[in-house]
């Protein structure tokens, strides 16, 4: 049978993958609350946060904190930015379009990168400090392991205030519910997208970053696993709803790593089909997900 | 001239048109010019069959390179001589090593398979809409493309299949993808294709007129499927080698882009969007070694263009190019006995 460490330290990965998950689903639900749109680019504006932070990893003379606020930054103007130049001249046209846009978007960002840093992986190597390993009753995890999790749940907890306490959160709930009637009490929706865009990407680029300290190398194609993946923990606590991405972000970490961890190793391979198995059981026993609590067309 | 005769005699007429065609291009033009052609033939026949499901049902499938790399494997299995197969795919059972079809029965034996698969995927599947129907068969491609990875016994895994016999050739391509546009036609001017069309106009109204709503998606999602499935087995004996990443979302997008040039539901449409866009892919291909910036080509530079097209096209004209409308072949031989009410 399994040690208990063995257990333990099953949980740390799967918290550690969970916390990914969760800070790129936060944006795919924020956007799709809004606007009824998967955004197929979200997961490579993800990539292009791994870039930027390579970028600064590698000319070591910035500090560490730069190569996640830097990202953070840049990501969060190219998602605001893709958002007017593609997507709102599309507002209110049908689903279809809105589709075949963001599909069209997330294609020219990574043929972009191909064109500018060509397709070659490069190797994402953290500074020898955070990389250090530390053990704790067998179980062993490094100082960056740490410092992911801390970030990502301080950054969600962040932003869990600022949508319930500040006005654009509250904003941004109430247009979430209902984009029209909040447009009619006056809400500027135009700005409670943009920063929806902002935070969402925000969260995308520092994903990407963790993922890339996480697994070592960077390439343009990236972004498309774990963008899809995360919709897939989107849904599974309920789309549109952000607590239900953070849940659904840890319950599929934590049921990968299961996967991965607890059945033969010649399943292993097969985690990726085994996560769009479950999207299929969540869609047909309970399309509206875990928290989700609106009667949606969709199945 | 009775109706059905003129019909026939019409057909007839056009197909000689097209196989002269293709008897001119053989004899002029070299190796390079075919590939090209045969190239837009199969995509040809993966838009019209495209068509059926995101054009004229409404639903918006990603799911068509899962199906051509099925329809790729099962066939090149068939079509590889039984000595490479004992070498390559020792894990395929010894009556499968050891037969070795006809390329036609291996083509149609790809798109059974690549139907089946849409069948048993399609079942839960198609239970979604939009977004998620999306999601839900990129998926697919994703699951595909494991099983293609890890089934290394008889897949050969990431190192793919190669040696295949260069069976495609134009004949090949064009007899497929006429096979598909006329299907596709009689499709859509046959009871089943009006329960399509009135499914992607208002789903509820279809139903309560007592068309099967999901019967019909499915029936859609599944001859698209066998014509993928065709297509992927022609693609396959045109390149001869290909790994599991060859079926990726780059072939899929490029045919969504083709079909939303064309217009989207419109057949003519899906048979202009393929020729236009591979051309503009070839010539742009072409730039991308050209326009080396300091001795790197600028790869992906096609991509963009056709990417950006795609907005474009989204943002300025929705409705493609030919917004949903047919070009009709004029007909040269109309009946005697009915003046030309008929529809052709």
């Amino acid at each position: 049978m399994y040690s208990g460490s063995y257990i333990a330290q099953q949980f740390v990965n799967g918290l550690n993958l969970g916390s990914i998950y969760a800070l790129i689903a936060i944006g795919l639900t924020m956007v799709y609350g809004l606007l009824r749109l998967i955004n197929f680019a979200h997961g490579d504006l993800m990539m292009l946060g791994a870039y930027i932070g390579l970028f600064i990893v590698t000319n070591a003379f910035l500090p560490l904190g730069a190569a996640v606020v830097l990202p953070m930054l840049a990501i969060g103007l190219v998602g605001v930015l893709v958002e007017r130049i593609a997507y709102r001249p599309l507002r209110g046209a049908p689903e279809v379009a809105m589709l075949m846009t963001s599909l069209a978007v997330s294609w020219i960002i990574q043929n972009g990168m191909i064109m500018s840093v060509t397709a070659q992986p490069r190797s994402f190597r953290l500074p020898p400090g955070v990389n250090q390993l530390h053990q704790m009753g067998g179980v062993s995890f490094s100082t960056i392991d740490i410092l992911s999790l801390a970030l990502a749940v301080g950054l969600m907890a962040l932003l869990t205030l600022f949508v319930r306490y500040t006005r654009i959160g509250i904003a941004m709930r109430a247009a979430s519910e209902n984009l029209r009637a909040a447009h009619l009490m006056g809400i500027h929706i135009n700005q409670v997208i943009a920063v929806a865009f902002l935070i969402g990407s925000a969260l995308a680029a520092v994903a990407g970053v963790l993922w890339a300290g996480k697994y070592g190398t960077v390439e343009p194609f990236m972004g498309f696993l774990p963008g899809l993946k995360a919709f897939v923990a989107a849904v599974i606590g309920g789309i549109g709803v952000i607590p239900g991405a953070v849940l659904g972000g840890y319950l599929l970490g934590f049921a990968e790593i299961l996967f991965v961890g607890f059945l033969p190793p010649e399943l292993s391979g097969y985690r990726d089909a085994f996560v769009f198995a479950l999207l299929l059981i969540v869609l047909l026993i309970r399309p509206n997900g875990i928290l989700g609590a609106s009667n949606e067309d969709r199945a | 001239m009775r109706v059905r005769y003129a019909h026939l005699l019409n057909i007839l007429v056009y197909l000689a048109v097209i196989v002269a065609l293709l008897a001119l291009a053989q004899g002029g033009l070299n190796n390079f010019y075919l590939r090209v052609l045969s190239t837009i033939g199969i995509y040809v026949i993966l838009s019209a069959s495209l068509n059926l499901t995101n054009g004229l049902t409404g639903d918006f499938s990603l799911g068509h390179a899962a199906f051509m790399s099925v329809g790729a494997y099962a066939s090149a299995i068939l079509t590889l001589p039984p000595a490479t197969k004992a070498a390559m795919n020792a894990g395929l059972p010894v009556w499968l090593q050891e037969l070795t079809l006809p390329f036609l029965v291996a083509t149609v034996a790809g798109g059974l398979l690549a139907a089946a698969l849409a069948v048993i995927v399609g079942v839960p599947v198609l239970r979604l809409r939009g977004h998620y129907l999306a999601v839900a068969t990129l998926g697919l491609m994703v699951i595909v493309r494991v099983f293609a990875n890890n089934w290394q016994s008889v897949t050969r895994g990431a190192r793919g299949i190669n040696g295949l016999p260069p069976h495609t050739n134009i004949w090949w391509t064009y007899a497929w993808a006429i096979l598909t546009v006329y299907v596709v036609w009689r499709l859509v001017n046959s009871p089943y294709g009006r329960a399509m069309i009135a499914i992607r106009e208002d789903e509820m109204a279809a139903a309560a007129r007592g068309v099967s709503v999901f019967a019909t998606r499915l029936l859609a999602f599944t001859i698209g499927a066998f014509f993928a499935g065709a297509a992927g087995a022609l693609w396959a004996h045109l390149i001869t080698a290909f790994t599991p990443n060859s079926f990726s979302f780059a072939i899929t997008f490029n045919i969504i882009v083709m079909l939303v040039v064309g217009g989207m539901g419109s057949i003519s449409g899906s048979i202009i969007g393929p020729v236009l866009l591979t051309l503009l892919q070839q010539a742009l291909s072409r730039a991308e070694t050209m326009l080396a910036v300091g001795g790197v080509p600028l790869y992906g530079l096609s991509q963009i263009t056709v990417a950006i097209l795609a907005i474009l096209i989204m943002i300025f004209r929705r409705q493609g190019l030919m917004g949903g409308h047919e070009i009709r072949l004029p007909r040269l031989f109309t009946p005697l006995d009915e003046p030309s009410s008929a529809d052709g």
